[in-house]
């Protein structure tokens, strides 16, 4: 159970040790202590460990992650979990801007809320915020599933693809080409397992979601929906 | 009356200076379609250029070297500053990114080809890495872009160096475009984007903002490679002293700066010609910007835009750069807009040497299309060998023009070996007009 203590060693010796993993490593149990806000902590890792970071991360914690499960018991910093390809980031407390931003796979968890932009350019990734987040979140998002327990600032999911967006609370604008789509037991079913997967299936009712998608007006360009841009 | 009229002199037709054939034919063209015009390639308009410098060559106070016999360097290290493995070009001229997606795998595959014969780069563009392109590149540069498509630690790691993308000289401030008639299958899954759908591509990052983010997000790139790639930044010219600046504060290894000749895939019309400057203007600046912060030839400036002949390469060398970018001659130079396909340019409305519809996937060429009867047309071996032939050009007619200088390498070129031909050549390039010792604006 390796511990690296970011007081006494660098962000760039973690990183080469966490490179250095093999797929059948024994070490896949992994304390980073002292992290004190320290940006690109376990970035680009790609084994099934687990790394729990015992306190706050800057910008781009677990950046590209693939297969790790990366936990900050504290917040993180700005584009937490961007581009991740697979595997878990949980966040404990609150995530900065661009939480989970062109993020491929792989879930993000964030117990507090996320800032603006979160799930910025999605594809593929699905992001649970437990708490609020922030304008302009899922902008132009292309695949992957968005769930927010709080609500949602302004301009939600603007100029979005194909990304599915699913709040409870109220949301303050949605952007252009978003729209609120029908809440179908095919949705509510596939809420149900996001939810069992951060552990909250059952405790809320998922009927209190909205749905919103992506209208696809703007999909080819129509000179009659120019104002919309 | 009208008969009388008949016998007096009378005017010829006289075309506005204001209102030309092309203005005509746009504001027709606007009022018919409601809709700007979207092209490829740069800025088609005159501008100050390489044309307007001479080099001056050596006499009685400069010494000559032998032509032929007499060595002259052409190599270039990129990436000195950081990163643990530099990049040790033969020549410095290098292939500019340009997308899978806008063009066709084969022409990938072709550049890839034609690069790794002359000893140099090439570049992957908004579109992700294929297997054609990097298999083939000895040296592959892999774009970082604000739309992320196909963006992966594989590739990343696969790649010898990264470019990140902040603008390009066609457009700044400006996304990408790529309409859907260009959106195939294979483009649609590395993009994972519906297929026929118009894909624009964010113009801003989408997790930094500014060059203290992009500090961060540079140390983020470098950790994920463990410092082993070099690091470009590419901006389009527009501000140059002061985003050269930046990016050197923000720890590039390299920065590439493109003007505005340089090509684009699809962009409006009105965003090509009149956003940006013109290359010749933005290269003492940002030379300057590399001085002023001690760090010329440690960061390296790689400079772009409207470069077709050694005469050119020889002279952005010459007023500070380490290394060129050629796009749209590369293409040229694998078959694009070749005389041979003229009936087909006809068909389309256009003729050889103008075709710029590079969006709608028409390309008789093969090489900016999807469409796969087209792309079958370009043989990447072949075209491969002309991209390595003209490179060689280039790279000959350079060392002519630096030998005759003295010089016995082409970064031994410097402003002093110019002159200019205009006042506003010797304003921009800060070198004397020609027969003088007067740089407009110097104060001398």
């Amino acid at each position: 159970m390796p511990n690296i203590d970011l007081a006494k060693t660098s962000v760039r010796e973690l990183n080469a040790a966490l490179h250095r993993l093999t797929p059948t490593t024994n070490e896949t149990f992994w304390t980073v202590t002292n992290p004190g806000g320290e940006h690109s902590i376990a970035v680009g890792v790609d084994a099934d460990v687990t790394i729990n970071i015992e306190g706050n991360a800057g910008y781009f914690c677990g950046g590209m992650n693939k297969n790790a499960t990366i936990v900050v018991e504290g917040s993180a910093g700005q584009g937490v979990g961007e581009n991740m390809m697979s595997g878990l980031i949980h966040v404990k407390g609150d995530a900065s801007q661009s939480a989970g931003a062109t993020g491929r796979g792989g879930r993000l968890i964030v117990e507090g809320n996320a800032s603006a932009r979160c799930g910025i350019s999605m594809k593929g990734i699905d992001i649970v915020v437990k708490g609020d987040i922030g304008h302009l979140s899922a902008f132009m998002g292309q695949n992957g599933r968005l769930v927010v327990f709080g609500e949602a600032g302004e301009a939600l999911g603007d100029s979005l693809y194909e990304a599915r967006l699913y709040v409870r609370g109220p949301v303050a604008s949605l952007g252009a080409d978003c729209v609120e789509k029908e809440m179908r037991e095919e949705h509510k079913a596939e809420l149900i397992e996001l939810l069992k997967s951060c552990g909250e299936a059952f405790k809320i009712d998922v009927s209190e979601f909205k749905r919103y998608g992506s209208a696809r007006k703007l999909y080819n360009f129509n000179i009659d929906n120019a104002g919309a841009y | 009356m009208t008969e009388h009229a008949r016998t007096w002199p009378t005017t010829v037709p006289r075309p506005s200076a204001t209102f030309d054939d092309y203005t005509l034919s746009e504001i027709r063209r606007a009022a018919s379609t409601g809709i700007y015009d979207i092209r490829g390639a740069g800025a088609k308009r005159r501008v100050p250029n390489f044309d307007d410098l001479l080099l001056l060559g050596a006499s009685m106070s400069r010494y000559p070297l032998e032509g032929y016999r007499e060595r002259c360097g052409t190599d270039v290290v990129l990436g000195t500053r950081f990163a643990k493995k530099p990049i040790k070009l033969s020549i410095p001229i290098t292939i500019a990114g340009m997308s899978f997606g806008s063009l066709s795998a084969n022409a990938k595959e072709a550049l890839g080809r034609g690069a790794s014969l002359a000893g140099t780069s090439t570049t992957t563009g908004d579109g992700g890495m294929t297997p054609e392109e990097r298999g083939q590149s000895k040296y592959l540069v892999y774009q970082y872009l604000p739309s992320r498509y196909g963006m992966n630690p594989d590739d990343l790691r696969k790649a010898d160096a990264i470019e990140i993308v902040i603008g390009q000289g066609a457009k700044p401030g400006g996304g990408g475009m790529l309409l859907g008639q260009k959106i195939s299958d294979r483009v649609a899954a590395m993009r994972q984007l519906p297929k026929g759908i118009d894909q624009r591509s964010a113009c801003r990052h989408p997790d930094w903002t500014g060059a203290d983010d992009l500090e961060l997000k540079i140390q983020e790139l470098r950790e994920i490679t463990d410092w082993e790639k070099p690091i470009y930044l590419k901006v389009g010219a527009s501000r140059p002293y002061f985003d050269v600046a930046l990016a050197v504060k923000s720890g590039a290894d390299v920065v590439v700066l493109d003007g505005m000749q340089g090509g684009t895939a699809a962009t409006q019309e009105v965003f090509i010609e009149h956003v940006g400057i013109p290359l010749l203007s933005a290269i003492r600046p940002a030379v300057q910007a590399l001085q002023d912060l001690g760090m010329h030839r440690k960061v390296q400036l790689i400079v772009s835009g409207g470069i077709r002949n050694g005469a050119d390469v020889a002279k952005a060398l010459a007023l500070g750069a380490d290394a060129v970018a050629i796009g749209t001659a590369a293409l040229v130079a694998l078959g694009d807009n070749d005389p041979k396909w003229e009936k087909e340019y006809a068909a389309l409305g256009t003729r050889a040497g103008c075709y710029d519809d590079w969006h709608e996937g028409k390309d008789p060429s093969g090489i900016t299309t999807q469409t796969p009867a087209l792309m079958s047309r370009l043989d990447p071996v072949s075209a491969g060998r002309r991209l390595a032939n003209y490179l060689k050009v280039l790279t000959l007619e350079a060392q002519t023009l630096a030998r005759a200088c003295g010089k016995n390498h082409l970064h031994n070129l410097e402003p002093e070996d110019l002159v200019a031909l205009t006042l506003e050549a010797a304003a921009m390039a800060k070198v004397p007009l020609a027969g003088t010792s007067w740089i407009p604006g110097s104060g001398i």
